[in-house]
């Protein structure tokens, strides 16, 4: 025998329970990156081979590829622009789903964080104004003299503040007055939603600063040319990867981490140890408030318009790639890296429905089905290994 | 320095009309270990939520280690050296163990409020110091408690204890819900640390357990103190017949 196997096999503690180490050895989030690559994989075979005569009658070019360069006159491995755009789509959502990924791992949801998307992309885009669009006053002005053509920072202190109060809402009335956080955030959903329309009359706020145009624009990173990051309007993409990297240190290393998970796998335990469950909760809401408010202000400086329907359905895809990342909607489990994978595979999904030429009826349909499959396989996998 | 640890005087609970704990008188000396017994609603945990901080009470003294306490809440209690293991295990499945001994006094290297760094090295140290001197074997520290038996859990509850400088120990029914093998685990624990003169305070129904581990036993019934007895002088039979009402202790003639 050998002595690993002896190992292994040997009881261990109490009542003679053998333990697997193998059980352990194996993190969930490596199944959610195989899952994207034979994602990728399927669709890369799928324009390779041209599979489109099977549901399109206009079977698109042959020897396409899904994923890599086949264009002769352009120099580079990959497909940038498709890239580019899974990157982007995956960044602005992205960064909401950082968010929810907390509140989801506190054992709570937040269905309001597309909509204050909507709030905070219409009050920061009207701070962000300039006075004068080709030489007429701006059109869509709405507030006074007084906030035009002021510095980038301004808007972007005002849409952080849009967050924090509405994400405090949030978590204020989950935290104290003890109404189910589905209730609580539908609530605010619907009120901020009002606000992004009441805010201008229903009017679009466009024409912003260069300065806080070049926010989302720009690129952060500019010449330095490391494959994928090398274009214009990178930005977006760096602050989501920035974001996700600083909160999975803060969930892995830091007591914020730690009583979150505690508090969304056993909340009374939380509470008989002492945590102050009320306060953390209010804590993490604000947290995710402020991530969406961060999303809304890449979105209008990237579309240089602000229209009160920003961000619709945007809660449900947050929510879409934490779960599709391996959290558990029951609190506990998951991880920021999860969720970031999980992202990637909901915009591989829907680039690659695009690059088939899928209707986008069919889009949103297999969508649903995508996401309703990600629970099953989640709970199967854990009732699997947890006995 | 007093003998007695743990002493209330008169302590009452109520739940607006009912009165779930009447005038306990009670006193827990020095490595002593005291089993409390009593039917289901006799005030046992009620007894034990007011010492632990989980609620307050509503009249009567708590002294302990010769202090009137009065706590705010669970983690006051604990910072004064107070431990509980309760019945509905205060554990969080998703985390490790480590993590679980320290919930809610993590260790930090880097104090930033709520976002300090945890010392995970030193935690680790430490529950594997705690688990030592509880005698506990896990194979794995970083393993949830998810993926753990129902002995080993309790264990780690036990060993939670252990793992700061508590001055008096309060278990409630800690072996309800185990396999024989694993109450036999948690009852060397017991002992454990009635060796290292560790103050007890145990709620069981188990008879045989209770006259396995304790020196005294202390029966409530219908909120109040009706019987204190050595372990040495009372019998089984004796200890039912108080439970019952079939008998009241001499010096609580007229408490219920």
């Amino acid at each position: 025998m050998a002595p690993e196997a002896k190992r292994q096999a040997a009881p261990h503690g109490v009542g003679g329970l053998s333990y697997d180490a193998r059980k352990r050895a194996w993190p969930p989030e490596i199944n959610i990156l195989i899952a994207l690559i034979v994602i990728t994989v399927i669709f890369e075979l799928l324009n390779r081979y041209n599979l489109g005569w099977l549901w399109n009658d206009d079977p698109f070019q042959r020897g396409g590829s899904f994923l890599f360069n086949v264009r002769e006159n352009v120099d580079t491995i990959f497909n940038q622009q498709r890239l580019n755009i899974i990157l982007l789509q995956v960044a602005v959502i992205g960064i909401i789903a950082i968010g929810v990924t907390q509140v989801i791992i506190l054992g709570g949801i937040d269905l309001s964080s597309g909509s204050i998307v909507g709030a905070t992309a219409m009050i920061t885009m009207s701070f962000a104004q300039t006075a004068v669009v080709n030489g007429n006053p701006n059109p869509t002005a709405v507030l006074g003299d007084w906030a035009m053509d002021l510095p980038a920072v301004v808007p972007i202190v005002v849409g952080l503040a849009c967050g924090l109060v509405a994400g405090l809402i949030n978590g204020l009335l989950i935290a104290y007055t003890r109404i189910p956080p589905f209730i609580a955030t539908l609530g605010v959903m619907v009120s901020a939603r009002g606000v992004a329309k009441w805010w201008s009359n229903g009017q679009p706020v466009s024409f912003p600063t260069e300065g806080y145009a070049a926010l989302a624009g720009g690129d952060i990173l500019g010449g330095l040319s490391f494959g994928l990051l090398s274009w214009p309007g990178q930005n977006p993409v760096v602050v989501f990867a920035a974001l996700a990297l600083l909160f999975h240190l803060v969930m892995r290393h830091t007591i914020y981490g730690t009583r979150s998970y505690a508090i969304g796998s056993n909340e009374a335990a939380a509470r008989m140890s002492g945590i102050n469950v009320a306060r953390h909760k209010t804590l993490v809401y604000t947290i995710a408030g402020m991530l969406a408010a961060v999303a809304a202000i890449l979105v209008t400086s990237k579309n240089l318009t602000a229209q009160a329907g920003m961000g619709v359905m945007y809660e449900l895809d947050a929510i879409a790639m934490a779960v599709i990342g391996g959290v558990s909607l029951a609190g506990g489990r998951g991880s920021i890296i999860g969720t970031v994978l999980g992202a990637m595979i909901f915009s591989v999904i829907i680039s690659g429905f695009t690059s088939i030429r899928l209707d986008a009826f069919y889009q949103e349909m297999v969508k649903g089905a995508i996401i309703v499959g990600a629970v099953v396989l989640d709970q199967w996998r854990q009732s699997r290994s947890a006995r | 320095m007093s003998d007695v640890i743990l002493q209330t005087i008169g302590l009452t609970k109520h739940y607006g009309g009912v009165h779930a704990l009447t005038d306990a008188n009670f006193t827990l000396h020095r490595g002593e270990h005291v089993a409390i017994m009593g039917d289901n609603g006799a005030g046992k945990s009620t007894f034990v939520r007011q010492i632990t901080g989980v609620e307050q009470p509503t009249a009567g003294q708590i002294l302990f280690d010769g202090q009137e306490m009065a706590f705010s809440g669970p983690l006051d209690a604990r910072e004064k050296g107070i431990e509980a293991v309760f019945q509905t295990l205060a554990l969080a499945d998703d985390l490790d163990v480590p993590s679980n001994l320290f919930l809610g006094r993590e260790l930090y290297r880097l104090r930033l409020g709520p976002f300090s760094i945890l010392d995970r090295r030193a935690m680790r140290a430490a529950t594997l110091a705690a688990l030592q001197k509880t005698g506990v074997k896990i194979p794995d520290l970083s393993n949830t408690i998810r993926n753990m038996s129902g002995g080993q859990r309790q264990c780690v509850a036990i060993a939670r204890t252990a793992a700061f400088k508590s001055k008096m120990v309060i278990m409630d029914e800690p072996t309800a819900a185990l396999g024989v093998q694993e109450t036999a685990q948690v009852e060397n624990i017991i002992r454990t640390l009635k060796a290292a003169g560790e103050p007890v305070i145990l709620i069981s129904h188990n008879m045989r357990q209770v006259f396995d581990l304790v020196d005294r036993i202390v029966v409530f019934r219908r909120g109040r103190i009706v019987a204190n007895l050595a372990k040495a002088a009372t019998t089984g039979e004796d200890v039912v017949a108080y439970i019952t009402g079939a008998k009241t202790g001499a010096e609580y003639e007229g408490a219920a």
